[in-house]
């Protein structure tokens, strides 16, 4: 059926589903599927099938709604009923309450961990509360396998309105007037990177959308292709019109299978619409869209070595100039955005460069979603407008630190970003606050760390990540980052000299300086914040063999405290390599030679008793002498 | 269009692994002769990317997440005792081929973490002490090959 009015269409859609059905939403991310929510869906749909409400109620799965921490969610529509943590157990219950009777089942509302109080609506649940979702809030209404549902919210009306009413350039002036910048991480004018590649003048332009979203811990642009692929689809087939792009590729990660999924599914839809392939919307532009699945490399999110990997090579990245504006695929002028950015093209035709540019800050316009996880107690995609405070995240919509621990650092912008301390923690957040602070915005990873977490092994970590990444083509990454790893890993074995601190930086600015592309010239950015940040604990390892969170392997001992231990016999039990002995309500003692500081014995110990403690440093040592000489008696 | 054929590597490296489980050395020489490369150049790019394996895959896939959220919440934990339980490093198979281990970098799913996935199974929040029983439950000969 190709179709070339989309606004009838829209009317078609509307009037030919039942208004008076009740719909039972179920969140199909892949943090709700880890959950188990298709078994969920399952029972909805037998339940519904026992209780013969097939005509008056269905079952929709639909993308991620973002509170992944609560998951799998259920929101009952039109009412809005939003229940978390549904099990299959409490399906038959909500069909009965719910659905049929109009009640509502307390126990599975969200509880406001202050106030206590039970909420009934999503909107009013203060993780959404406080979002501003004009980019994600659509994947809760739609199922992403059904481009009727996207449709039917105002779908591929800015595609008819740019096609129709304005020309390449209007489209370019707009989206350069709303002032969106690229939310892949270096945050470029997207308007100008358009205009750039619509100048040059070549038989054919190519479009990349991309999708290798590789920070660990940041998964926003996987949800939206997931959740609402087609919000980017528009947004391509948007680009390619105001730059004469003929042919466009979606670049995934082969890791996100429901991703892949998903997209390819909308991409079929579309063609099967008359919305990609010859003359869309009866128009006379043409533009055909294709998925590509990465092999897992993290450099491939590099533009350059993105193209490299389409064209079936290794994922090296190269000099720059030529851009992919002027060079790119097989030569030709091509433009890359990263999803983010895509699905905030249809959002800026259709609502006006004027009204998006009045959201968030002088520089940074519009939202950003983050994805907010670590020691959170709200784990989840926040949307939020561009100049929001770290505090509001983290405490307002991500309900604070888990466990009541104390906060210490957030880590953003992935293995090119930073960490940054409490101390920042009012710093409005846009692109340059960020780079200012020795981090940066990177795709929106935002990891919350507490007191438990050692920061020399944060730097090791994300430096053993990217010296396994690098591409090996230039030597001061290729080494670089391995030198600063090996370092890293020394420190926190408490082997290292006082000399490393000078080494870590000079290296760091080596590496920083000679290397070519983003992976490199960024890599060295979680060393050097934490130096900055957090230099007494480099100091401790250093020069007091003494990990101050407690975490570093090397540096700790468990101990069992004699004064405290009722001898249930629970540790001994759980000990994965038997290092605890001792007899049924006698104290226990860990065998410090045996021990593998796994931490199960801290763990079972019962939390009345808590006789299991971790000890560094001085507190360890003396422990280790005095274990010594009793059993030299 | 000819530059463009080599732009099919990628995808059939992908079927190739998919049907085989991995990438056998009689995948590459089809893959090279199909797209007039040499056989040399295949092999750099299946030795590139991490998503290719050249040697054959266990019966039961163990997948860790090592991202930053299941790190900061005890991953690390989590590998020493899987590495511990299944007797060979992360990226191994065992020698009777009954299990792989491998990492990952994220898997997006951090409200989990840490997160063990075995055969495609997502288990969530996992502490160092329910390692072991996860891997028997999905094969008793597990407790057989760690007595050997």
């Amino acid at each position: 059926m190709k179709i070339t009015n989309i606004e009838k269409l829209k009317e078609k859609v509307i009037n030919s589903r039942d208004k008076t059905k009740t719909w039972v939403t179920v969140c199909g991310g892949t943090g709700c599927h880890a959950y188990g929510c298709m078994k969920v869906v399952e029972a909805f749909q037998e339940e519904i099938k026992k209780k013969n409400l097939v005509d008056t109620v269905g079952v929709r799965t639909t993308g991620c709604h973002g509170f992944c921490e609560r998951g799998p969610l259920v929101v009952i529509q039109p009412e809005g009923i939003f229940y978390q943590r549904v099990g299959v157990d409490d399906v038959p219950a909500i069909v009965e309450e719910t659905v049929v009777n109009k009640k509502i089942v307390e126990k599975l509302l969200y509880r406001d961990p202050q106030t206590k109080q039970a909420i009934i609506h999503e909107q009013d649940v203060p993780f959404y509360s406080k979002q501003k979702r004009i980019i994600f809030g659509n994947n809760g209404l739609i199922d992403p396998t059904d481009i009727r549902d996207y449709i039917a919210v105002d779908g591929y009306q800015a595609l008819a309105k740019v096609l129709f009413e304005m020309t390449a350039d209007e489209v370019i002036k707009e989206i350069k007037k709303s002032g969106l910048r690229g939310r892949g991480g270096a945050g470029f004018l997207t308007g100008l990177k358009w205009e750039i590649c619509r100048r040059e003048s070549a038989p054919i332009k190519y479009l990349i959308c991309n999708a290798d979203e590789g920070d660990p811990g940041a998964y926003m642009d996987r949800s939206l292709l997931e959740g609402n692929p087609h919000s980017v689809i528009e947004g391509m087939i948007i680009g390619a019109y105001a730059i004469g792009a003929t042919e466009g590729f979606i670049y995934v990660r082969m890791e996100y299978p429901l991703a892949v999924k998903n997209i390819t599914i909308a991409i079929e839809q579309a063609r099967k619409f008359g919305l990609l392939g010859e003359s869309i919307l009866g128009s006379e532009f043409s533009f055909e869209l294709h998925v590509f699945k990465g092999a897992g490399a993290f450099v491939s999110g590099e533009e350059t070595s993105l193209m490299a990997s389409i064209e079936g090579r290794r994922a090296f990245p190269r000099q720059k100039p030529p851009f992919p504006a002027q060079k790119g695929l097989w030569g030709y002028p091509t433009n890359i955005n990263n999803v983010e950015t895509w699905a905030n093209v249809p959002l800026i035709i259709n609502k006006g460069a004027d009204w998006y540019s009045k959201i968030g800050t002088k520089s940074s316009k519009g939202t950003k979603i983050f994805s907010l996880v670590g020691k959170i107690n709200n784990t989840g995609l926040v949307e939020v407008p561009m100049g929001i405070s770290l505090r509001e995240i983290i405490y307002e919509i991500g309900g604070g630190i888990k466990d009541n621990k104390k906060f210490k650092a957030v880590q953003t912008g992935g293995p090119s970003g930073g960490c940054i301390p409490a101390e920042m923690l009012d710093l409005p957040i846009d692109f340059d606050t960020l780079t200012k602070a020795g981090s940066m915005m990177g795709s929106g990873g935002m990891i919350v760390m507490d007191e438990d977490t050692c920061m020399v092994d944060v730097a090791r970590y994300f430096l053993q990540f990217t010296q396994e990444e690098s591409c090996g083509k230039c030597v001061p990454c290729r080494l670089g980052t391995r030198q600063l790893y090996e370092i890293l890993t020394r420190i926190t074995k408490g082997q290292g000299e006082p000399e490393d601190l000078k080494r870590l930086k000079d290296l760091a600015k080596t590496v920083k300086t000679g290397s070519l592309c983003g992976l490199g010239q960024t890599a060295p950015n979680p060393v050097l914040t934490t130096l900055k940040y957090f230099r007494h604990e480099y100091e401790a390892h250093i020069f007091r063999h003494e990990c101050p969170a407690l975490s570093c392997k090397d540096l700790i001992i468990y101990y069992i405290e004699p004064e405290k231990c009722v001898g249930c016999l629970l540790c001994l039990k759980n000990c994965p390599v038997g290092a605890i002995s001792g007899e049924r309500k006698q104290v226990h003692v860990i065998d410090q030679e045996l021990c593998v500081k796994c931490g199960a014995c801290l763990d079972v110990c019962p939390p009345k008793v808590r006789a299991v403690s971790k000890y560094t440093g001085k507190k360890k040592q003396q422990i280790l002498n005095k274990e010594k000489k009793a059993r030299r008696r | 269009m000819e530059p463009r054929k080599r732009g099919q590597l990628i995808h059939l490296l992908h079927q190739a692994q998919t049907q085989e489980g991995y990438i056998s050395a009689e995948a590459i020489a089809a893959i090279a002769r199909k797209l007039k490369i040499s056989e040399g150049e295949v092999f750099g790019v299946v030795t590139f990317y991490k998503g290719f394996s050249l040697k054959p895959q266990g019966k039961h896939k163990v997948t860790l997440c090592m991202g930053t959220a299941c790190h900061v919440r005890g991953a690390p934990l989590i590998l020493d005792e899987l590495e511990r339980t299944l007797q060979i490093p992360a990226g191994e198979t065992t020698p009777d081929g009954l299990f792989t281990l491998e990492t990952v970098n994220c898997v997006g799913a951090c409200a989990l973490g840490p997160i063990v996935i075995v055969d495609g199974e997502y288990h969530g929040q996992v502490k160092p002490r329910e390692v072991k029983n996860l891997l028997v439950k999905v094969d008793e000969n597990l407790d057989r090959l760690k007595e050997q």
